[in-house]
This record gives C-alpha cells, sequence and structure tokens, in this order.
C-alpha cells in the first residue's frame, strides 16, 4: 500500500505485520518488551515518559494522554477500569480496524501498560458489531496472551494482575462517545451523560475509568519502549509522533498510511496516495462525517494540531476524503446530515430539530425548490446546533455544513429558485 | 429456541458478566437465531435471568440498529451507505441487489434467505463500494459482482440443501 514509514520511524510498522498476527511474531519484533519495560519501573515512570512524549488522544479530542492517566491515578484507592474504545463509527476511518486485524497485541500490550499506570485490574474493548472480524482477531490475541502470562494474574511475575474482555457494539455511531459507550457497556441506551463527573473519576458502575482510543493505546508500547526522546523526533515542535491516514476516495491509491506529524494534506494526497485518479482535486473532506469539507487551495496546511486548528481543520480520527471536480459538494453534505439525523438520539432539541430542519432545505435545494433566504436558515441552524447541542454528535454534524457553506456557498446558491438575486460573487481565496 | 436460550444462559452466567450481559446477551441471542432476531420468548428469558424487567430489556433492543425484533432472513446483506461508498458507486450496486433478490432497503425475501440492510461505514472505504454478507466483507462491488455474490450464495445452500 503506497509509502511505507521506515520501521525505525514508524510507530506501527504495519509492513512487518501484512501476514496473520501471532504473538511469537510480535515478540520477535521487540514486543511485550514495554510491557516488562514498564513492570519493572513505576507507574508514575510510565505516565512521565507518555508526558514527555507529548501523546495525545487520537480519538479525535487530542486530549493530553498523560494527563487523563494522571486523573485516574490520582483517585482515592478502590476499583478502576481501562477501556479501549474501538467503536470506530466515524465513516471513512478504517484505523482502528487495522491496528486490531493486524497488530492486536501492541493494543492489548498498551492497554496492558495504561491498566497498570492507573492501577486497573479490568479492562474491556468496546468494539463496533461491524467489525467482526476484529471482535475475532481480538478474541484469540486476547487468549494467546493469556496462556503467556501477558495478561491475568501475576503479569510476566510482576505481581501486577490485569485482564481484558470484548464488549460489542450494536450499531450505534453515538456509543464512540464516551459516555453514550459507558452506558451501552452498562447494558443500558446509548445516550451520552451530562458532564462533570468526568468518567476519569466517576465512569464504568461509577468507578474511575480511563477510555482510550484504539491508536491512543497503541502508541504506548513504541513510547515507553523506544523512548520519549525517540518519539517527540518523529513529528513537529507542536505535535509529535505519527498519525494514521486512512484515506479514501477519488485517489489513485486509497489506503491506510502512517504519517508523521508536519506532512502537509497535498502530500498525503499527492505523495502517499499517488494523487487524483482522474479529472481535477474539487474537494477533501478531512475528520469524516463530522469533520470539514475544504477546497484544495487549504490543503497546503500541515497535519499539525495547532497549524490545524487555526484553520478550522478537524483531524478528527485522520480520516481523508477526496473528491474529483465530477462530484457535487451538495450530495455529499445531504448524505452526511443523513447520516447525522439517523444517528441522532433525540435527547436535545438543537441537534434533533437542526438535523430536521438542514435535512430538508438541503433536499429541497437538490430538488430545486429552496430560495436564498433558506440558506441564510441553514446557516443560522447550522450555528445553533454547534453551540447548543448537547453533545459531540449534534456539534460536529455542523461542522461539513459550515465548512461547506464557508467555502462552497457559490454551488448552495446555484441551485436555488431566484440564484439570480444572490449578491455578485467576490473573489474568495 | 433451546440453542439461544442455552446461549442466554451462558453469557449470564459467565464470571463478571453482571448487569454488563444485558446487550451481549442480545447479540448472541440473535446470532444463534436462524431468522436473525430476537423473539419475544427470548426477551422474557433475558429479562428473568438478569432480574430485569422485560420493558429494560425492550427499551435497550429497540435502541440498537443492530438488535431486531422481527425475524429476518438467514443472511443478513449489509450495504455501507456512508459517502465514500456513495461516491465509489453505491447506488448501483444497490440497485443490483434489490433487483436480484426482489426487496428493498430493510426488506426479507419471500424465501427467508435474505435480508437487505443499508448500514454506516464498514471500514472498508479503500474497497468501497463494499457489502457485507453475514461476517463476510465484500469491497471494490460493481453491480455485476454484487449479483455474482448472491448467486455463489443461492447455490451454495442449494448444495447444501440436496447434499
Ligand atoms: S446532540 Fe444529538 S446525539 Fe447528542 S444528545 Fe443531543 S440529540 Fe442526542
Ligand atoms: S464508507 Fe463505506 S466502507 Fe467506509
Amino acid at each position: 500500500m503506497g509509502t511505507q514509514l521506515d520501521n525505525a520511524k514508524s510507530v506501527f510498522r504495519l509492513g512487518l505485520f501484512r501476514e496473520f498476527p501471532t504473538l511469537m511474531h510480535y515478540r520477535d519484533f521487540g514486543g511485550y518488551q514495554a510491557l516488562a519495560k514498564a513492570l519493572l519501573g513505576s507507574p508514575g515512570a510510565v505516565i512521565g515518559e507518555i508526558g514527555a512524549a507529548g501523546l495525545r488522544g487520537r480519538g479525535g479530542a487530542a486530549f493530553p494522554a498523560a494527563a487523563k492517566l494522571q486523573m485516574v491515578r490520582d483517585n482515592p484507592p478502590g476499583e478502576r477500569y481501562v477501556i479501549c474504545n474501538a467503536d470506530e463509527g466515524e465513516p471513512g476511518t478504517f484505523k482502528d480496524r487495522f491496528i486490531m486485524t493486524h497488530i492486536p497485541f501492541q493494543l492489548l500490550e498498551g492497554m496492558t501498560i495504561a491498566a497498570y499506570a492507573v492501577a486497573a485490574a479490568q479492562g474491556f474493548i468496546y468494539i463496533r458489531h461491524e467489525y467482526p472480524e476484529a471482535q475475532e482477531t481480538m478474541r484469540r490475541a486476547i487468549a494467546a496472551a493469556r496462556a503467556a502470562g501477558l495478561l491475568g494474574s501475576d503479569i510476566l511475575g510482576s505481581g501486577f494482575s490485569f485482564d481484558i474482555e470484548i464488549f460489542s457494539g450494536a450499531g450505534s455511531y453515538l456509543c464512540g462517545e464516551e459516555t453514550a459507550l459507558l452506558s451501552s457497556i452498562e447494558g443500558k441506551k446509548g445516550r451520552p451523560r451530562l458532564k462533570p463527573p468526568y468518567p476519569t473519576q466517576s465512569g464504568l458502575w461509577g468507578k474511575p475509568t480511563l477510555i482510550n482510543n484504539v491508536e491512543t493505546l497503541a502508541n504506548i508500547p513504541p513510547i515507553v519502549g523506544r523512548g520519549a526522546d525517540w518519539y517527540r523526533a518523529l513529528g513537529t515542535a507542536d505535535s509529535h509522533g505519527t498519525k494514521l491516514i486512512s484515506l479514501s476516495g477519488d485517489v489513485a491509491s486509497r489506503g491506510l498510511y502512517e504519517v508523521p506529524f508536519g506532512t502537509t494534506f497535498r502530500e498525503i494526497i499527492d505523495n502517499y496516495g499517488g494523487g487524483i485518479k482522474q479529472g481535477r482535486l474539487k474537494a477533501v473532506n478531512i475528520g469524516g462525517a463530522s469533520g470539514v469539507v475544504v477546497p484544495p487551495w487549504e490543503l497546503d496546511c500541515p497535519l499539525e494540531y495547532s497549524a490545524c486548528s487555526q484553520r478550522g481543520i478537524t483531524i478528527g480520527s485522520g480520516a481523508v476524503f477526496v473528491m474529483d471536480d465530477s462530484r457535487s459538494i451538495l450530495e455529499n453534505v445531504r448524505n452526511r446530515v443523513d447520516f447525522f439525523l439517523h444517528e441522532s438520539c433525540g435527547k436535545c432539541t438543537p441537534c434533533r430539530e437542526g438535523l430536521r430542519q438542514a435535512g430538508r432545505i438541503i433536499h429541497n435545494l437538490l430538488d430545486g425548490a429552496a430560495t436564498l433566504a433558506d440558506i441564510d436558515n441553514l446557516e443560522r441552524y447550522t450555528r445553533t446546533m454547534q453551540n447548543a447541542a448537547f453533545c459531540g454528535l449534534g456539534q460536529a454534524a455542523g461542522n461539513s455544513l459550515s465548512s461547506s457553506l464557508k467555502y462552497f456557498r457559490g454551488e448552495y446558491e446555484a441551485l436555488c429558485r431566484d440564484r439570480d438575486q444572490a449578491a455578485p460573487k467576490e473573489a474568495t481565496a | 429456541m433451546s440453542t439461544s436460550l442455552q446461549t442466554v444462559t451462558d453469557i449470564v452466567a459467565a464470571p463478571g458478566a453482571g448487569q454488563a450481559a444485558l446487550l451481549q446477551a442480545l447479540l448472541a441471542v440473535q446470532d444463534a437465531s436462524p431468522e436473525n432476531y430476537v423473539s419475544e420468548e427470548a426477551v422474557n428469558e433475558i429479562a428473568h435471568l438478569l432480574g430485569i424487567s422485560r420493558s429494560r430489556v425492550y427499551s435497550t433492543a429497540s435502541f440498537y440498529s443492530v438488535i431486531s425484533l422481527k425475524p429476518r432472513g438467514r443472511h443478513i446483506v449489509r450495504i455501507c451507505i456512508n459517502a465514500p461508498c456513495e461516491n465509489a458507486g453505491k447506488q448501483a450496486v444497490l440497485a443490483a441487489l434489490e433487483q436480484e433478490l426482489g426487496v428493498g432497503l430493510g426488506g426479507t425475501t419471500p424465501d427467508g434467505r435474505f435480508t437487505l440492510e443499508g448500514v454506516s461505514c464498514l471500514g472498508a472505504c479503500y474497497m468501497s463500494p463494499a457489502i457485507k454478507i453475514d461476517k463476510q466483507l465484500y469491497g471494490d462491488l460493481t453491480a455485476e459482482a454484487a449479483v455474482a455474490v448472491i448467486r455463489r450464495y443461492r447455490e451454495e445452500e442449494n448444495i447444501g440443501h440436496t447434499a
């Protein structure tokens, strides 16, 4: 699959693990040395190393990983849980599935190190129902790790015990939201809860809980094993390490790529993806359905937390979906609005009603039944959703609407019945 | 039915299962059912075994799109409806599947073999358009390829029946 990072500069070394991932294979390439090293030192040392590496959450929120570990650790003694969020539901994203089916032991090792850091004895991997092959591989990997004394009681003779169970989702995108995911494991509807309290204090069954994305946890073994300095050298001064990019759409080579931070989106498309397949580049959706739609001139932005947030680009899960000039922006926006409408839990009005109205307007636009005034209304609904929705789903649902309205307003206007009255176009960009 | 009730009992009895068992029990019962659903009888049994009300079980069951309270086909054909698959030709694949199966999204073929459903991203967008039949993924589909896959399922089942 296209360009591969040199193993010495790679967190995931995906090229090494193409075949069925066995524990022996993983250990042959240094697997589980990080866990052994961690268990010889203190939990504080593990958190210190992850902090020095500057690892940030890879699920979308980019929260500093060490700070979260510390919050869970700081609770009064008692039961704690570690949960791996493998409910990868963001359309256009397949990195977590890839990690689970290709390097499952790296995920298990990372979870075990994290559990040691926060003193948890039980972990869960919440895997979406749409990924039965990942559930299967992870189940086999857990059994193999247990048999080798790498999970269960007294891991590697250290006295530390930790075990992991697989929990299957059941087709709800919203369960990727961490508090909804907790409700789901507890056997309830997967609806978000009010924060605070945060899961770090009151999570699963009210106990302190560390919830991290698959990619975040899989970053831990290389950080602990090879050290923070090695890791920091991989990215930029602002964003350390690498990011898995799920590249899809109208490029020559779609696929999963491990990309060092600092690489521009244009380089991702041209160097990793082999450029546009045919026609010309029109727009790129970054961050999945909850991400933004940007025009080609924004693509010189480096993949970097600060640079992206300055330009309103959401790195999110790392989905990059490319559209050539034969694609309609509005059709794509409609697809997303329909998606969110379907996934919204209906608990709060801005999301439930906002999406319904947005959906109605977009469908009218595509049917030639909308006016310029509808576009203004659409903008209003979008802002309300972004500002007033109860959870991340509703807030994010506005992203592709607002970005497409910002960059591709002309396409909206061209579909209006009264398009002749549109304000004269000023040159954008 | 007895096999799936056995499954419920096993899941509930599993060490550490506790209340976390509800959603997993629903999924396992559904998987064990030849008609891919959770029957009223099974709901009662789950409620009984977990010591919770039937309405609790129904409320959770109806929230999750994967859980069906109505009988479905032996094979569930799921077609991804998100943007990457949409742009890569999902519409043509869907039309071909609808024609071949003679049902629309959500429909079950009269012979009870297939149910056609829409699904969110299968994590296979590097080979869009993609579908999943039960647990098997098929990518880079064309209308013809999708029809061929369905026909293969039919043939294999027919061979199974005559053997
Ligand atoms: S924003 Fe949407 S998904 Fe989130 S709580 Fe409100 S209605 Fe539910
Ligand atoms: S969008 Fe269809 S598999 Fe991801």
